[in-house]
């Protein structure tokens, strides 16, 4: 299961530059929106589901290594979390669709926690 | 809490002044100010504002008008959720007496729709002190939130929560260590009204405050311990 994928299947929305999203595979999701978890829960090279856009989200992701943040329920990153999140090679991609949707369609497509 | 009781605790533990902070809202500050008119006790109007990532942040100002002009844009950006006195409690305004004046029919419990630097952008912009609330608290604490305090939000200080001193804190957060850490002193109940942050002033202002957290101007701010167990 590749982003290339995820995106499609989702219909995620990508807020930062386009990249070769077929060669990026997810190790595994994690999902919450305390960042203090995150830090703390998330496996390196995993892909986030969070309702979070503060830009700190990227800071987290990048500290993990993370291969993408999926952002739900709509909340949109403002234009200085994306000009970060590219500067530090994180991908974002944002949904209107509830995290729990997000996480039940990866979990359908194969994509587990660890 | 009555505004003459709030008045008469802190005027009794030898406060000098004090900031009505209620959750998104500012409906009892001018009933507590007239309540303290003429006794000495000066009452800075605040409100303790959820920010869109669930984070309390206290903002405290000069004049009702700053305080109003704050509510005026939590109003626009405040889910319009009706409140459950049953599960939430009731939600009234007083006059300077206690009497009895309205209840909020609004949820005041919800996050508002502004970002932690959006919400300290408009604070700042009003002329008021922007102090995220009780940071190292797991429920809407910064820290458990958003992992860290962002490096470009121009706080005005940190308030650890009541079961840590700043000292405490600042071994248990080394993250936090540099920011000046103020003492919880959010009083839920009269018994908790404590004044546990003592700041050396010219005079009970947003600036003057602001210069003593800094430790500008000969002006500073020390942690009193609690007098009575609280905890």
């Amino acid at each position: 299961m590749n982003l290339a994928q995820i995106i499609k299947e989702l219909d995620l929305s990508v807020v930062t530059h386009p990249q070769d999203f077929a060669s990026i595979e997810p190790s595994c999701g994690y999902a919450s929106d305390l960042l203090s978890c995150v830090m703390s829960g998330a496996q390196h090279h995993g892909l986030w589901v969070t309702l979070q856009a503060h830009a700190n989200i990227i800071a987290v992701a990048a500290l993990l290594d993370l291969c993408g943040i999926i952002i739900t329920e709509g909340a949109a990153p403002d234009a200085a979390t994306i000009a970060k999140a590219n500067e530090e090679g994180i991908n974002l991609f944002t949904t209107p669709r509830s995290t729990f949707w997000v996480v039940g369609r990866l979990w359908e497509l194969g994509l587990r926690d660890r | 809490m009555q505004p003459p009781l709030i008045v008469s605790t802190a005027l009794d533990r030898g406060i000098q002044i004090l900031s009505i902070t209620d959750h998104n809202a500012t409906g009892n500050i001018a009933a507590v100010q007239k309540a303290a008119d003429g006794t000495g006790l000066t009452i800075l109007p605040g409100m303790e504002l959820q920010t869109a990532e669930e984070v309390h942040c206290l903002c405290i100002f000069d004049t009702l008008e700053q305080a109003h002009a704050l509510q005026a844009i939590v109003d626009r950006l405040l889910p319009p959720l009706a409140n459950r006195p049953d599960y939430f409690g009731d939600q009234l305004y007083v006059d300077e007496n206690g009497d009895f004046l309205g209840r909020e029919e609004r949820l005041l419990l919800s996050s508002v729709r502004l970002s932690i630097s959006e919400a300290c952008h408009h604070v700042h912009r009003l002329g008021g002190l922007f102090i995220p609330a009780h940071v190292d608290r797991k429920a809407y604490g910064l820290l458990s939130h958003l992992g860290f305090v962002p490096a470009d939000l121009p706080v005005d200080g940190l308030e650890v929560f009541r079961l840590s001193t700043p000292d405490q804190a600042r071994v248990k957060y080394p993250q936090i260590a540099s920011y000046p850490l103020l003492h919880n002193g959010d009083a839920h109940r009269l018994d908790q009204i404590q004044g546990t942050n003592q700041y050396y002033l010219e005079g009970p202002s947003v600036s003057e405050i602001r210069q003593a957290i800094f430790g500008r101007n000969n002006r500073f701010f020390s942690f009193f311990p609690f007098r009575e167990s609280v905890l």
